[in-house]
């Protein structure tokens, strides 16, 4: 079996509209969850919302990336996601190096093109008007993929996972065991979402776990998680055919695991997680003393991270409260099916730049979950434990954890 | 309503779909020369039924080929509604 390393990284995050911004910002612990005033869609001048702060993407204008067409034809999510995997696809210089055929898109995204089939559908319901005719093509959540393909000239397989927040982790899972078994010999890996939308705001507040103040994981007080939108990609191909063309290789994936908590629809519980966690190592074939460090799934509501840290203390016993962990939720906010492919690029970076981010907004770290969180600064990464998980943790109990390791 | 009115406001739905200047639209140019698409024609045959309250068939829109067939699209069914306006129901 191949080994798969990552040779080119893309996103659009409420923290940087790409690498390098989004890296300035993670290491520097800038937040990009901010207020958000009244809503255009609000009614009478009311949003009805419990909390005022989200994680919106800023500076982002399609119409200087994508043509006119591309830009009616899409939705904002679809729109992040070409260029995202533009930037990916760029730096690693791969439609240069590899056959359009050979070549795969494995995207995660979960809510589609929820802006343009809220505002469709008020339109039909409330007023019986006619819904526009590209609202299909907007709203598929396939779309990323299809216009990924179209725009980079991709002839390979091209697949679209949805699997909540975790589908984006589970993205990156299924291309790395593609190129590890050589049914593609590249793939574009990662996820987009642009959910920020009245009527999912509503939805996520009638829940009632959304922070009321800022997502702060981990912390004590913490009071819920911070909703957010972007897109992140990776460039995954195999660790020979880097070394041949002398590409840039920033990590090598070594590991991918995947369980269901089989339990609850939003109740986590940790045998899931611990599971997931033991899968990536058992596929990595490392043991729980290689881990130097987990970006979390860490949403900051109480349940996810109480049941996060038992499953952690279940894999690693002893060694849980040694290992530096981290939710870099509190900066990007919680992207949905994009989250875990902005997180696994937060790992790529702590592992190439030996540097872990750290944990913002949290005041005192809950005393019941016994782990070493990262706080205030970035931390230096062990320089012999060189394995990072990535968890994400779904709705609905999927479970998604990627080992990555420095590479070296 | 005017000709010349139909195809100003035909002409600045083009212009706006396609995000280019109004004065580079003329009638008699063709889809293909303002790289307008399948996708591209029901997005404008969309916003035209829209502004002008008509109906265009299916089958109609396969067959426009420039903007002035647009314009004389548009002209005869506002006639043709004119016309059922004007006949009593039996």
């Amino acid at each position: 079996m191949k080994r798969v390393v990552i040779t080119g990284m893309g996103c659009i995050t409420p923290i940087g509209i790409t690498v390098p911004e989004f890296e300035a910002s993670l290491f520097a612990g800038r937040t990009g969850i901010a207020e958000f005033g009244i809503l255009p869609e609000a009614v009478e001048g009311q949003n009805g919302i419990r909390f005022t702060r989200m994680a919106s993407v800023t500076g982002f204008d399609p119409d200087q990336h994508l043509s006119t067409g591309v830009v009616t034809a899409t939705n904002l999510t679809a729109q992040f996601a070409i260029v995202a995997a533009r930037q990916a696809a760029e730096q690693s210089e791969l439609m240069k190096h590899y056959a359009p055929e050979d070549i795969a898109v494995i995207l995660g995204c979960s809510c589609g093109g929820r802006s343009s089939e809220e505002i469709e559908t008020a339109k039909l319901y409330y007023r019986n008007a006619r819904v526009h005719p590209l609202t299909v093509t907007r709203t598929m959540a396939s779309a990323g993929g299809s216009h990924i393909s179209i725009d980079l000239g991709i002839t390979g397989p091209v697949l679209n996972i949805s699997t909540a927040c975790a589908s984006s982790t589970h993205a990156l899972g299924q291309a790395f065991h593609m190129i590890r078994s050589g049914v593609s010999e590249a793939a574009i890996a990662g996820g987009h979402e642009a959910p920020l939308t009245f009527g999912f705001l509503r939805a996520w507040d009638s829940m009632r776990v959304v922070s009321p103040t800022a997502c702060r994981p981990f912390s004590a007080d913490r009071d819920g998680m911070s909703l957010g939108e972007g897109a992140a990609m990776l460039v995954l191909e195999s660790l020979d055919a880097a070394l041949a063309r002398n590409a840039p290789i920033f990590a090598e994936i070594v590991g991918f695991g995947m369980s269901a908590d089989a339990h609850h629809i939003t109740q986590p519980q940790s045998d899931g997680a611990a599971l997931a966690m033991r899968k990536a190592l058992k596929d990595a074939g490392a043991s729980p003393d290689d881990v130097g460090y987990i970006n979390a799934h860490g949403t900051g509501t109480q349940a996810n991270d109480t049941v996060e840290a038992a499953a952690i203390h279940k894999v690693f016993g002893d060694r849980a409260a040694q290992i530096p962990v981290s939710s870099t939720k509190s900066l990007h906010g919680h992207s949905i099916g994009a989250t875990g492919a902005v997180e696994a690029i937060a790992t790529v970076l702590a592992l190439h730049t030996g540097q872990l981010p750290f944990n913002a907004g949290v005041t005192t770290v809950d005393p019941t979950i016994n782990l070493d969180i990262i706080l205030n600064e970035p931390r230096p990464a062990d320089p012999v434990r060189d394995i990072a998980l990535s968890n994400s943790l779904a709705f609905g109990g999927l479970n998604a954890v990627v080992a990555l390791k420095r590479y070296r | 309503m005017e000709e010349a009115t139909v195809e100003q406001r035909c002409i600045a739905i083009i212009a706006k779909s396609k995000l280019i200047p109004e004065d580079s639209v003329t009638r008699d140019q063709t889809f293909d020369e303002l790289a307008i698409d399948s996708l591209d024609k029901i997005n404008i045959s969309f916003e035209i039924e829209d502004t002008f309250n008509i109906q265009i068939p299916d089958d109609s829109i396969g067959s426009l080929k420039t903007v002035g067939d647009i314009v004389d699209g548009v002209i005869r069914l506002q006639h043709q509604a004119a016309v059922q306006l004007a006949t009593p129901a039996i």
